[in-house]
C-alpha cells in the first residue's frame, strides 16, 4: 500500500499530513490518528516516513506485484545530515544497512539571502548573466559562451 | 458554500508550483527584483513537492566546462540526437550555458555531490550526469527560495490562471483553493511563472489497482502546467513528444546509474545482445541520418533513446522477452553492489521495496525490465510544453518575443517542464529555467510591460462558482441514490481518470497496443474525449480531497487533448519506441523536420495547428 500508520505509535501529530505531497495522509476523525486515505495514489516516496517522529509509518509494498514478508526501513536526521536505511528481504537471505549523508554543511547556513546581495548593476542587468555569474559558471575568469564567443550560429532546416 | 475569499494582493512574481523550476525562480527572482512582492503558491509542501520531492542520485545535466568536460553546444547536439532532431536548440543552448552555475551553488548550500579522488571534479555517471547523495535535494533548493519568497502558501491547488480585462492575451494571476481549509484563494500578480509539472497517470499505467501509484513520474504531476497554460491560450509545442521509459519492472527504478556507472546491461531471455539486430531495419525507417550504425560505433554517438526501446518493444513482441538487466557481474563488487542499492534508496524507494519483497537479489540473479506506459513531460528525454521565447543573444526571429521563457501570453512564463523543446534539462536545468524567466519576468515589470492591469470582480466570482462546482453536483447528485459510486448523473474524480486513461492508452498509443495508432483511430479518440469533456462538468467531489482530485483530473484531460491534436498532426513516426503512426510508420524530413505549435482558442475550444521552422546550431564536428 504502500503507506500505512501503527495504532500504538501514531500520537496524531499530523506531520506526515503537513509533508505528504499527494494529500493521501490524513487524520482519522475518530482514531485521531493518521492514516493513507488513498493507497492507489501513494508513490512509496517515504516523505511521510522520513517525517513521522515516531518511526508510526511503514510501507508494504504494492499489493499487485509485491509479496508480503519485507521491510525497508528509514531514519533521516538532519542534525548529524544522514539517513540509514535498512532492508530485509523476504526470504530473511539478506539484512542490509545503509547509510548515506543528506548534507555537507549546518542546515540552511549556507543558502544565501538574496535580498542581503548589493543590488545589480544595470550592466549586470542588461547582460544574460544570473546571479553569482559568470563567477559560478566556470569558478575562473571566463565570461558567458554566447554563439560568437563559440564560433557558432543558428540555421534553419536539417542539421545534417 | 461557506468558503472564505482571501486576496493576496499586488504581487509582482507569481510562482505557481514550486518543484525544480519554481524554486529556482522564486530564489533568482529576490536577486533582480528587490522590492518586488514574490508569492509561491503550491500544490503540496515546497520541502517535498515536485517530481524531486523523493530525491535523486544523480544530477543528470552538468556541463564540466570548469574541468574542461563539455561546452554548452556539446550538450545542444545530444539533446538533438536523442530527440531525433527536435529540440529549441536556442532554449538547449541558454540551458545549457548556465546550468553548471546552478550545481556550483548546489554544493556551496550543502548538496553532496561525490568526488572524483584522483582529479577531485564531480564523479562522472556519464557523459553529462554526476553523483551525488540527493536524498535532501528538494528540502535543500527549497530553503533557498523560502528566503527569497515573501510568501509561501502551501496546499494551494491552482485550478486557472488569472487573465486581464483591461488588455487581451495578458496574464494578471491565478485562482485556486486551500486543500486543507477549502477557501478560495485569488492571487493578483504582474507576472506569473508556471513551473506546475508535467504529467504522469494520463496513459493508462501497467500496475492495477493498489500499484496505480507506481509511476514512474510522481503520480502529483497531474500536467497542471499544461492544463493551466492552455487554458490560459498559450501555444504549446511539441505535445505528441511522450515518453516511454525502460525501466526494472513494476518499481520502474532508474536504469541510468546501472548503465552508465555500473555498467549493466541488457539481454533477451536466452542471454542474447538483441539491439544491434533490430538496427537494420530501423535505419530503413528514421534513415540513415539518425541510425547509422557503422558511423555511430566511430563516433561513439549513443543510440537514441526511442530506437532503443523499439529494440526492446521489437525483441519482447518477437516471444523473445523477458529483457533481463545483467547485474550478476557488477554487483559481485561490493562497492559496486551497495551503489546500486543507494541509487534506488535516493530515488525511487519503490523498487528496493519490491526487490525486498520478490527476494531479487541482483547479485545472484539478473532482474526484468519493461517499458513503462507513456508520460507527456518536458525535461527528460521528451520535450513537451508551452511554445516560448529564447534570449534575445541567441534566438532567431521565431523564437523570440522579447523576454526569455515567456509564453505566448504576455507576462506568462514557463520553468522546467512547461517550457517546450528543451528535453534533457533534468532537476538542474530545470532550476536553471526557473532562474532565467524570474529575471526575464523582472525585466517585464521594470520595462512597464505589466501596467494597467484590471481584473474584474466577474472573473474572480466566475472562477469561484466553477471551482466549487464539483462539490455541489455531488451534494446535489448524492441525494437521489441511496449510496456508493454509482451515480446517473456524476462521476467521480477516480472514475472520471480512468476512462481518461482507457481512451489515451486504446487511441493515442499507450503500452496495451504496444504504442501504436492511426489517424483514424486518433478521430475517434478525439471525438471520445470531446463527450468526456461534457461530462467533465459532472464530475462530483464529495469533499476537499475530491475536488482537488477533479482539478487534477480536468488538468490531465486538457494536456491529453492536446496530445491527442498533436499526435494527429504530425503525420509521421518521429520517435519509434516512443509512439508510432501506424499510417506513416516512416520519419519523414521532407514534411516533418519541424516543430508542432498548436493554439486553443479560449472562447471556442478549437485548436489550430502549425509547423514552426526547426534551427540547429551548425559545426556538426566536436571539438
Amino acid at each position: 500500500m504502500p503507506t500505512f500508520v501503527y495504532m500504538t505509535r501514531c500520537d496524531g501529530c499530523g506531520q506526515c499530513v503537513d509533508i505528504c505531497p499527494s494529500d493521501i495522509m490524513h487524520i482519522d476523525k475518530t482514531l485521531r490518528r493518521a492514516y493513507n486515505i488513498e493507497p492507489n495514489m501513494c508513490w512509496e516516496c517515504y516523505s511521510c516516513v522520513k517525517a513521522c517522529p515516531h518511526q508510526a509509518i511503514d510501507v508494504r509494498g504494492y499489493a499487485d506485484f509485491a509479496p508480503l514478508g519485507h521491510s525497508v526501513r528509514v531514519l533521516r536526521d538532519e542534525e548529524k545530515g544522514t539517513i540509514a536505511w535498512r532492508i530485509k528481504f523476504r526470504n530473511g537471505k539478506k539484512d542490509m544497512e545503509l547509510l548515506a549523508p543528506i548534507t555537507t554543511k549546518p542546515w540552511g547556513e549556507f543558502i544565501p539571502q538574496l535580498a542581503d546581495e548589493p543590488v545589480p548593476s544595470k550592466e549586470m542587468r542588461d547582460s544574460h548573466l544570473l546571479y553569482n555569474e559568470p563567477k559560478y559558471i566556470r569558478l575562473d575568469e571566463g565570461g558567458l559562451h554566447t554563439l560568437e564567443s563559440n564560433g557558432l550560429t543558428l540555421k534553419a532546416g536539417v542539421y545534417y | 458554500m461557506g468558503y472564505k475569499t482571501i486576496i493576496e494582493d499586488d504581487i509582482d512574481v507569481l510562482v505557481v508550483g514550486a518543484g525544480l523550476g519554481g524554486t529556482g525562480a522564486a530564489f533568482e527572482a529576490r536577486y533582480w527584483g528587490k522590492d518586488k512582492k514574490i508569492v509561491i503558491a503550491e500544490k503540496a509542501n515546497i520541502d517535498r513537492s515536485g517530481a524531486v520531492a523523493q530525491g535523486l542520485y544523480a544530477i543528470n545535466c552538468y556541463m564540466g566546462t570548469r574541468w574542461g568536460e563539455n561546452n554548452p553546444e556539446d550538450h545542444v547536439r545530444y539533446a538533438r540526437m536523442d530527440l531525433m532532431g527536435m529540440v529549441r536548440e536556442d532554449l538547449a543552448f541558454d540551458m545549457a550555458r548556465h546550468v553548471d552555475s546552478a550545481v556550483h551553488q548546489f554544493e556551496d548550500w550543502g548538496l553532496p555531490l561525490m568526488k572524483n579522488p584522483e582529479t577531485g571534479a564531480y564523479l562522472r555517471e556519464g557523459r553529462w550526469q554526476i553523483m551525488i547523495h540527493g536524498e535532501s535535494y528538494k528540502p535543500i533548493v527549497a530553503e533557498a527560495a523560502k528566503k527569497s519568497a515573501d510568501k509561501v502558501f502551501n496546499r494551494i491547488c491552482v485550478t486557472h490562471l488569472l487573465m486581464d480585462d483591461a488588455k487581451e492575451n495578458r496574464v494578471a494571476g491565478a485562482v485556486g483553493f486551500n486543500v486543507r481549509t477549502g477557501n478560495y484563494h485569488v492571487f493578483k500578480s504582474k507576472t506569473v511563472i508556471c513551473g506546475a509539472g508535467g504529467a504522469s497517470n494520463i496513459f493508462k499505467p501497467r500496475s492495477v489497482g493498489e500499484g496505480a501509484g507506481r509511476v514512474w513520474y510522481a503520480p502529483w504531476s497531474s500536467g497542471s502546467a499544461y492544463g493551466l497554460m492552455i487554458d490560459a491560450g498559450a501555444k504549446m509545442t511539441q505535445m505528441e513528444n511522450r515518453i516511454v521509459l525502460a525501466r526494472f519492472k513494476d518499481g520502474y527504478g532508474p536504469v541510468g546509474a546501472y548503465f552508465l556507472h555500473l555498467k549493466t546491461y541488457t539481454q533477451n531471455c536466452l542471454g542474447e545482445e538483441y539491439e544491434s539486430k533490430w538496427f537494420p531495419a530501423l535505419t530503413e525507417m528514421v534513415g540513415k541520418e539518425y541510425l547509422d550504425t557503422e558511423g555511430q560505433h566511430l563516433s561513439h554517438k549513443p543510440i537514441p533513446t526511442c530506437l532503443r526501446n523499439h529494440a526492446f518493444i521489437s525483441e519482447v513482441n518477437a516471444g523473445r522477452g523477458p529483457i533481463h538487466m545483467v547485474t550478476m557481474e557488477a554487483f559481485q563488487d561490493p562497492h559496486l553492489e551497495e551503489i546500486g542499492w543507494h541509487n534506488f534508496l535516493g530515488m525511487t524507494v519503490g523498487q528496493a521495496v519490491l526487490w525486498a519483497a520478490t527476494d531479487v537479489d541482483p547479485k545472484y540473479e539478473n532482474p526484468e525490465l519493461t517499458t513503462s506506459e507513456p508520460y507527456v513531460m518536458g525535461s527528460h528525454a521528451t520535450g513537451c510544453g508551452a511554445w516560448c521565447s529564447g534570449p534575445e543573444d541567441v534566438s532567431p526571429d521565431e523564437y523570440f518575443w522579447g523576454y526569455n521563457r515567456m509564453t505566448s501570453v504576455e507576462g506568462l512564463f514557463g520553468a522546467g517542464d512547461a517550457v517546450g523543446g528543451t528535453p534533457h534539462a533534468f532537476s538542474s536545468g530545470s532550476f536553471t529555467e526557473g532562474r532565467l524567466a524570474a529575471k526575464a519576468a523582472c525585466q517585464y515589470i521594470d520595462d512597464g510591460k505589466a501596467k494597467g492591469i484590471r481584473v474584474s470582480e466577474q472573473q474572480i466570482e466566475n472562477r469561484k462558482k466553477e471551482i466549487y462546482k464539483p462539490m455541489e453536483t455531488y451534494t446535489v447528485g448524492r441525494n437521489e441514490i441511496v449510496g456508493g459510486s454509482v451515480n446517473p448523473n456524476y462521476i467521480n474524480p477516480r472514475q472520471g481518470l480512468d476512462r481518461l486513461q482507457k481512451m489515451m492508452d486504446e487511441y493515442c498509443g499507450g503500452f496495451g497496443v504496444n504504442y501504436m495508432t492511426n489517424e483514424k483511430l486518433l478521430q475517434i479518440g478525439l471525438k471520445k474525449m470531446k463527450i468526456f469533456e461534457e461530462d467533465l462538468e459532472k464530475v462530483a467531489a464529495e469533499d476537499i480531497h475530491e475536488l482537488l482530485r477533479a482539478w487534477e483530473l480536468k488538468h490531465r484531460f486538457r494536456t491529453s487533448e492536446s496530445v491527442f491534436q498533436h499526435t494527429l498532426f504530425r503525420k509521421e513516426t518521429r520517435w519509434p519506441g516512443y509512439y508510432y503512426r501506424g499510417d506513416a510508420m516512416k520519419l519523414d524530413d521532407e514534411n516533418w523536420h519541424v516543430l508542432t505549435v498548436s493554439h486553443r482558442d479560449r472562447k471556442t475550444g478549437e485548436y489550430t495547428m502549425e509547423k514552426a521552422p526547426c534551427y540547429h546550431l551548425v559545426g556538426e564536428n566536436e571539438e
